[in-house]
């Protein structure tokens, strides 16, 4: 049996900040416990059947008391609804510019890792300390959740849809990581551990392809052994060609479907008239189901591709079309 | 208003001795005798609850699952909430005490409609077999919350067969409501305005109210599980078409406001013991009545507070969190009133009290734990954890279950004609107090720390606090064991008890213990405020029961 860990470790910008809200709490919590506590068990000893204690002046009821036991619950509430309410908006609104982002498949019963540059992990996650992350998250069965305690963050990994979660790691170590939401049988196994490294430990561990591993690895993790670490984009791109996405989709509007390029946090306009960002989700969407929001002007020709394709190949194509900027030299059209 | 009281030794009739035969029990419309077979009942389910809280807990003394299965150890603690929330919380209090009451409380002779009231213990019990042969046949293993897609497309379990148990329980709950709702607004005495009604009324009509509205909702959520289950037909699964978060709020919806159905007729045991045992009226009558109702009407406006982390919006969370905010401030208006009923009341340590005190401290530290979970930021790193066990285990265990043993001792004597002895009674009050907090308060800790639930391994630097939890689980088992004991031989053996031997008010204090098949030998009359309790003389006889004492004290 190891010692007792008391207090949970802060390896976040989020996590020193949730602990003092969460510590005000706690103050609030034990207060009211140890007035309330103490004033019932005075109470019962003080005017126990037979004391002399005094009982004149006992009321019924009290307008002032109502009010003032309702008001100060009421101020409390409020203060603390503000203040977690401001902290959360800050850490789960939208990332910033700079975020690396780094998408993540969760699956009965393993986390899947997949950066930019190509390099995969299992049930590990490597991040570099003081630069903002930005994860993608999909699943691909049931509901999980990304929880790393260390940083007090958790984000419900769903199937059919992305669902996005960011934070920016202070403290380079090794972290716990949960999945938190029940996901069936091994769902308490489904766990793995976050490296977060100093920056230049990060670049060497990139450059290596992810082998240069500062951690000893738990067995069954760890970066996937003989996989090709073609970036995220390029593979993507081969999948684009291989899928003949390209026998619709051009350098430029007018063929048979839009361009993808510049598509990426444009503005696009449906057939019904409806305005649509395109995002991640959004692009996800037109790939598995083109049916759900047709772009105005065009046909609604395009095939789903919906079991075809495994999260996994639908990540490398919104990826792909990711990298599309509308700058970006028009690439050959093979018809 | 005359009152008829039996002689000390004389067996008159009552209930109880209205018949023998098993047929007299199996087709009694009698509502005092239907709340004896919810008795029985709803005891035997929490027995089976219990068992498989053990095994969780026995399981989670060490970090490897090594006691049973990981498949195995997913349906004990499934069942054992299913078992405890369908089975045993929700029809407690209301089925046991609340059947037993109601029509006492009002003066009438029975609920409006005596023949529902049997079906619905008969829905209970047909419900409550069904899901025990789904348990016996395989058991489910998707959490008493039962989330599609794993519940719909993935679980192998008997997820449909459990679906089915719940489903038809939960008619038994509507029938209860509607009984309840009819008869305090048809069958009050005359005199009884609705300000005369005891607050334990008033918490039984906020109950019924949410029972009636939400119940309906989360029975057909649970049948579109099934049908997606069963038929393929795409609602919540993406695979098919569906979106698994419109199952979160349809389910949330009724779930939520099913807590308050668990603990608001807690509350309303809470202020008739209070006020006895401390001779004074309620503190602020009408602000606890209204606390109820309005208990009822925003805890059905709260229940995204349990998805803040599905990817809801974050203005959509913080709505949520405010109005979660909100209902937390009628709770606290009730405990200060408690405690104010007892500041310069006249009391007596009764372990009926002894239990109220529980209740209050235990609430307390429910109530405010869960304004950390109503607070977003806290809540994303202590939802899904040991954090929120721990919270509404104070509210479900701390609350619900210590108010029922509160009602139970203190009608006790009503329902049973006899005395329930004390001594004992006070011990195991403490006991199961003690215990609860040596199991639950380090669960708060491990939440604090990141131990999510429904965890069947765990890292080592937890076991410690495992351990202790542990060990409180089964000082808290044998809290719950000693009252089958004691409350079982003070039938034959406890003191008479009287009609009224705690000199309490209420219309159900004056007539006899047992009280006669129709209650009342005439319609009563009501004249008096409720709680017309007089602080300043002794009550006469009160305490001793008036009937000969069989038993040394
Ligand atoms: C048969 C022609 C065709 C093929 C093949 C095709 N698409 Fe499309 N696609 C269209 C058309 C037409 C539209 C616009 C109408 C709509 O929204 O459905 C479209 C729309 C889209 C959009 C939304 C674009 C926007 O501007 O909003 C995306 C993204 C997309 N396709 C991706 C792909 C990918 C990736 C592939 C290959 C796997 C592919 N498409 C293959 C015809 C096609
Ligand atoms: C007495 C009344 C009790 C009620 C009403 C009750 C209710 C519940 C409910 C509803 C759950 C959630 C089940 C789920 O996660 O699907 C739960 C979980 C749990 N209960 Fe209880 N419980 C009670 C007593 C106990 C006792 C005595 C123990 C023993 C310590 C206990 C230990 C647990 C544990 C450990 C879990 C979490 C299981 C897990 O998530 O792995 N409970 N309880
Ligand atoms: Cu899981
Ligand atoms: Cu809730």
């Amino acid at each position: 049996m190891k010692g007792v860990q008391l207090l949970p470790e802060q390896a976040s910008t989020f996590a020193s900040q949730v602990d003092l809200l969460f510590w005000f709490l706690v103050a609030v919590t034990v207060f009211f416990t140890v007035l309330i506590g103490a004033l019932v068990v005075y109470f019962a000893l003080r005017y126990r059947r037979g004391s002399t204690a005094s009982r004149a002046g006992a009321k019924e009821t009290d307008l002032r008391l109502e009010i003032s036991w309702s008001l100060i619950p009421l101020t409390i509430g409020l203060i603390v609804f503000v203040w977690a309410a401001k902290l959360y908006a800050s850490a789960y609104g939208p990332p910033p510019e700079n975020a690396l982002e780094i998408f993540v498949i969760g699956k009965q019963w393993m986390w899947h890792v997949q950066h930019p540059n190509g390099i995969r992990e299992n049930n590990e996650l490597h991040i570099p300390a003081g630069r903002p992350v930005k994860l993608t998250m999909i699943s691909q069965d049931v509901i999980h959740s990304f929880f790393v305690p260390a940083f007090r963050i958790k984000r419900d990994v769903l199937p059919g849809k992305y669902n996005v979660v960011w934070f920016t790691a202070t403290k380079p170590g090794k972290y716990h990581l949960f999945c938190a939401e029940y996901c069936g049988t091994q769902h308490s196994r489904m766990i793995g551990w976050v490296y977060v490294l100093e920056p230049a430990d990060y670049e060497k561990w990139l450059a290596s392809g992810g082998e240069a591993r500062p951690y000893a690895t738990a067995s069954g993790a760890g970066t996937m052994a003989g996989v090709s670490t073609a970036s995220l984009k390029e593979a993507g791109e081969k999948l684009y060609t291989q899928l003949r996405c390209n026998a619709c989709h051009g350098a430029t509007d007018g063929q048979r479907g839009p361009t993808h390029y510049g598509l990426f946090g444009k503005k696009v306009k449906m057939r019904d008239g409806t305005v649509v960002t395109a995002d991640e989700e959004y692009i996800r969407e037109s790939i598995l189901r083109p049916l759900a929001k047709v772009v105005d002007g065009y046909e609604p020709i395009m095939p789903s591709y919906e079991g075809l394709l495994n999260e996994e190949r639908v990540l490398q194509l919104v990826a792909y079309i990711k990298s599309l900027e509308s700058s970006t030299k028009v690439a050959e059209v093979k018809p | 208003m005359s009152v008829t009281v039996a002689k000390p030794g004389e067996v008159r009739h009552n209930y109880l001795n209205a018949g023998d035969t098993v047929l007299s029990w199996l087709l009694t419309t009698d509502h005092k005798r239907i709340a004896i077979l919810y008795l029985v009942s709803v005891s035997f389910f929490f027995l089976v609850g219990g068992l498989l809280a053990g095994l969780i807990r026995l399981e989670l003394l060490t970090p490897q699952g090594d006691l049973m299965t990981s498949e195995n150890y997913n349906r004990v603690f499934t069942m054992h909430g299913v078992v405890m929330i369908f089975l045993f919380l929700i029809p407690v209090i209301p089925a046991v005490l609340g059947n037993f009451l109601v029509p006492l409380m009002v003066g009438a002779r029975d609920l409006a409609f005596p023949r529902l009231n049997l079906a619905s213990w008969y829905l209970y019990m047909a419900g409550g077999l069904i899901a025990t042969w789904a348990m016996v046949t395989g058991g489910v293993d998707t959490g008493w919350t039962f989330y599609p897609p794993y519940s719909s497309s993935y679980s192998t379990s008997q997820v449909t067969l459990t679906i089915i148990g719940a489903f038809i329980i939960g008619f038994s709950s509507i029938a209860t409501g509607i009984n309840f709702i009819v008869t305090i607004h048809k069958m009050r005495a005359p005199g009884l305005t609705w300000f005369r009604l005891p607050l334990f009324i008033w918490a039984h009509y906020a109950t019924s109210v949410i029972i009636v509205l939400g119940t309906p909702v989360v029975a057909i959520t649970l049948l579109l599980v099934v049908a997606e289950r069963v038929f393929r037909l795409g609602i919540f699964d993406p695979a098919l078409g569906g979106d698994p978060i419109l199952f979160q709020h349809l389910f949330w919806f009724y779930s939520h406001p099913a807590v308050y159905i668990m603990v608001l007729p807690a509350m309303g045991v809470i202020s008739e013991v209070v006020s006895c045992f401390s001779r004074k009226r309620v503190f602020g009558y009408h602000f606890v009545a209204f606390s109820s109702v309005a208990i009822a009407v925003i805890g059905f406006l709260v229940w995204g507070h349990h998805m803040f982390t599905t990817g809801q919006s974050v203005y959509a969370g913080m709505v949520f969190s405010l109005l979660s905010f909100l209902v937390a401030v009628p709770s606290a208006v009730k405990v200060f009133n408690w405690t104010a009923t007892m500041y310069k009341g006249t009391i007596d340590l009764r372990a009926p009290l002894l239990y109220v005190m529980g209740f209050i401290g235990l609430f307390v530290i429910g109530g405010l734990t869960g304004l950390f979970l109503a607070a977003l930021a806290t809540d994303v790193h202590l939802q899904d954890t040991y954090f929120v066990v721990a919270h509404f285990h104070y509210i479900m265990v701390g609350g619900t279950i210590l108010g029922y043993m509160a009602g139970l001792h203190f009608w006790w004597p009503k329902i049973t004609g006899r005395m329930y002895p004390e001594g004992i009674a006070k011990l195991t009050a403490l006991v199961i107090f003690a215990g609860f907090n040596l199991t639950f308060l380090p669960q708060f800790v491990l939440g604090f720390l990141g131990m999510p639930r429904r965890y069947h391994w765990y890292p080592e630097e937890w076991q410690m606090l495992h351990v202790m939890s542990t060990a409180g689980a089964f000082l808290l088992g044998i809290g719950f064991i000693l009252p089958v004991f004691y409350l079982l031989w003070s039938l034959r053996t406890g003191a008479l008890a009287g009609p009224n031997p705690w000199g309490a008010t209420g219309l159900e204090w004056k007539v006899d213990s047992p009280p006669i098949t129709h209650n009342f030998e005439q319609t009563p009359i009501v004249t008096e405020e409720p709680y017309a309790y007089d602080n300043h003389h002794e009550p006469e006889e009160v305490f001793s029961g008036t009937g000969a004492s069989t038993t040394k004290r």
